[in-house]
């Protein structure tokens, strides 16, 4: 028994127990309804094993859409803890690991999960390719994601969640002070995904530079394929250092290394100073791809072309550099000096100028634009002004000086609230919208998306704006209570009810899905959203070679020329093609991942050592297979073309 | 034969002991730390740049500019990452 009991949780309490039943319960459901269907088999041929990018994109998605759901119950348990002055909802601890949880869950599983799902399903629809540059590789990418998202959120029934915040600041996260497994998760679930991620960076940077269609130069791509490019040259530079150090984390924690100790010749700052080197960018590589889907949608809806093409390049690329030069202003009240403070409140002023040039590009190209306020462009016109908002408490941020007023307050936790949800969230819900039929083929209900839209913008608000007044009030973040007398109340109230109003958004969204997937009609054809980019020139949904033909581009908005222009997309005759075939390697090898991050996290050599084994033999196994990929013939594809009503179906 | 000899990567063999050589010396011979540490430094910034050109064919290929474009970024933002943890965690105190 003494083995077992490494795996009970420190901090137990009633609602922890009620997960754990239902995540059985949830578990068993899943097993009995794919067997009594007879889909395991479906499940393993079409979507465990596929190396095609737009299922990996909705697999992608889908997991993000279930961590959103994760993350945001957790949201709402804090509202409601702090709703009323006193409350006993939560008690200290169990509070700590739903923020930190919380935190990360967001991050690193909603977010990150829902940029890269967009990106694998758009990138190489826009450029014209038939997948991406590595598809098998694409597929470890997902499900080392998926192990590290599973990894992370089994922490909460079996031995305990992390509980030092999403940034994890050492000592505090040291053995010292968190004797439990918590933080070994942590450090293992982001390991594990961050390789995930930066494969996915080199797959996309490869994939962009070397597989655009004939006649599509750098300079016309399409907005989303430069803001994927430039957000994957981050990845690439970024997540190495959140490699070391949650490496160096790991050996202080289950070796007893001081690298983030205060004694022993460690520094407990460096953990803080290396986790924003690379928290910073990832600010970056959340927005710039948000900032990709709104240029398309924008200018989509607007009826015109983007507005200073060069410009939003110009600015993303700058942005590109300049996030990794203002790091330091995630910790002004260090103790540095004010040199130090000084050289990074000024780069992160001057970080807001590119932004701010993006701003004005989209306010132009709407101007004197034949503007359709359907939902992607709703999400996209409520954006504008929120984040707008957002940013200019990040510049007040900035001011060093006036940070030791603001910082760990709850002024910080509304401001990036203010950036991460109209920026990242709504972007992703207007691209999931924009997106949808070339998915499903069918589109969401317009109605139902509009509600779902004023019911998350207007909770938003009413969400985090009281934040701004009770931080500058000096309510400071993660408190679980307060007393009355601080006045914090009224507030915290107002905040819970916003909170509530979007998870009645997100519910909305959700039923969405269900009602148009019930309801909305099938024959969308090719363009139900007389759009300008290549990736519309495909059938809806996209047959999984993409394009029956290798097409031909001029300039950034492709399709549109064909419609108007009399630009000739594909000009040659149906060839059979090739295509990578399935393997299941990538998802065995995620299983292997699974095991080793576990064992690894309660210190069981032998599990690590096994799983270990398998990792090398899957490797050693993908040196020496033979994989051919295999044809499509001429006859199948013209079938599915005429089926499909695809752009050349003719020829 | 001309041709068929890599006479430039046979240099940058020989080069390359030589600099480890070099490099070794620091741990047999008596010097100073800061002496020592500007050598290996030295001697370990020609070397990675020795195989990258010459063993790792950075230069020889058609996308040659995006890869040297792509060196360069890397230099700069690593150059920036550890004189600005320098500056934030050491020098911005005394």
């Amino acid at each position: 028994m003494e083995f077992f009991e490494r795996f009970a949780i420190p901090n137990a309490s009633p609602l922890i127990y009620a997960s754990m039943v239902a995540i059985g319960l949830t578990v068993v459901a899943i097993v009995i309804g794919l067997t009594y269907f007879k889909k395991w088999g479906y499940l393993w041929k079409e979507w465990l094993t596929t190396v095609d990018h737009k299922r990996i994109g909705i697999m992608y998605i889908i997991s993000a859409l279930l961590m959103l759901f994760r993350g945001g119950v957790d949201a709402v348990m804090m509202r409601l803890q702090t709703a009323v002055p006193d409350n006993s909802f939560l008690d200290a601890q169990h509070y700590n690991e739903v923020f930190t949880t919380h935190g990360v869950v967001m991050i690193m599983f909603m977010a990150m999960a829902f940029i890269i799902g967009m990106m694998n399903f758009v990138v190489p629809l826009q450029i014209g390719a038939r997948d991406v540059a590595f598809p098998r590789l694409n597929a470890i990418s997902f499900w080392l994601y998926f192990t590290g998202a599973m990894l992370f959120n089994i922490s909460f029934v079996i031995g305990g969640s992390p509980d030092a915040g999403w940034t994890n600041y050492f000592p505090l996260a040291g053995t010292d002070f968190s004797e439990t497994v918590g933080i070994n998760y942590y450090m293992w679930a982001l390991q594990i995904s961050g390789i995930g991620t930066l494969m996915t960076g080199i797959n996309f940077i490869v994939t962009i530079i070397k597989m655009r269609a004939p006649g599509m130069k750098l300079m016309k791509m399409p907005m989303f394929t430069w803001a994927s490019l430039i957000t994957n040259a981050i990845i690439v530079f970024a997540f190495p250092v959140l490699t070391i150090a949650l490496l160096m984390g790991t050996f202080d924690r289950q070796f007893g290394t001081h690298f983030f100790a205060s004694t022993n010749g460690g520094m407990d700052m460096l953990w803080a100073n290396l986790f924003w080197v690379w928290g910073h960018p990832e600010v970056y590589i959340l927005i710039l791809p948000a900032f990709g889907v709104y240029s398309e949608v924008i200018s989509t809806f607007s009826g015109r072309n983007l507005y200073g093409y060069k410009s939003m390049v110009a600015s993303m690329v700058l942005i590109s550099f300049m996030s990794f030069l203002v790091w330091v202003h995630h910790f002004f009240t260090m103790g540095h000096g004010a040199l130090v403070n000084g050289i990074f409140s000024i780069t992160t002023m001057a970080i807001a100028v590119p932004t701010g040039i993006k701003i004005f590009n989209w306010l132009l190209t709407m101007w004197k634009g034949k503007i359709r306020f359907t939902v992607p462009m709703l999400y996209s016109v409520g954006f504008i002004p929120l984040f707008t908002i957002g940013g200019v408490t990040g510049v007040m941020l900035a001011i060093a000086s006036a940070d030791y007023q603001y910082h760990n307050t709850m002024f910080l936790v509304a401001h990036f609230h203010n950036v991460i949800i109209p920026g990242v969230v709504f972007a992703m819900l207007a691209g999931l919208t924009y997106w949808w039929p070339k998915m499903f083929g069918f589109m969401l209900n317009e109605r139902i998306g509009k509600w779902g839209f004023w019911f998350l913008s207007i909770g938003f608000c009413l969400a985090f704006f009281p934040m701004y007044i009770t931080g500058l009030d000096g309510q400071a973040r993660r408190m679980y209570t307060y007393s009355a007398e601080t006045g914090f109340g009224p507030l915290n109230m107002v905040s819970f009810i916003g909170a509530g109003l979007m998870a009645i958004a997100f519910i909305l969204i959700v039923y969405n899905v269900y009602y148009s997937f019930r309801h909305s009609p099938r024959n969308v054809g090719q363009d139900p959203w007389n759009a300008r980019s290549l990736e519309w020139a495909t059938p809806n949904p996209v047959p999984h070679y993409n394009f029956a033909v290798d097409p031909v581009v001029n300039s950034s908005e492709a399709f549109w020329d064909a419609k108007k222009n009399g630009h000739v997309l594909f000009p040659e005759k149906i060839k059979k093609i090739h295509m990578p075939n399935n393997s299941g390697l990538p998802i065995i090898l995620a299983g292997f991942f699974f095991i080793f991050g576990f064992s690894f996290v309660f210190s069981i050599w032998v599990g690590v050592i096994i799983a270990a084994l398998g990792i090398i033999g899957c490797l050693a196994y993908r040196s020496f297979e033979k994989d051919p990929g295999h044809y499509i013939s001429r006859e199948e594809i013209l079938e599915t073309e005429k089926k499909l009503g695809g752009a050349s179906n003719e020829n | 034969m001309r041709e068929l000899f890599p006479a430039k990567q046979v240099m940058g063999f020989i080069f390359s002991l030589v600099l480890t050589a070099i490099a070794l010396s620091v741990y047999f011979t008596d010097m100073s730390f800061q002496v020592g540490m500007t050598i290996l430094l030295i001697t370990a910034f020609i070397q990675a740049a020795l195989q990258l050109v010459f063993f790792m064919h950075a230069g020889e290929s058609q996308d040659k500019n995006a890869i040297y474009t792509g060196i360069y970024y890397g230099i700069a933002i690593a150059l920036v990452t550890v004189f600005g943890t320098l500056l934030t965690l050491i020098w911005g105190y005394m």
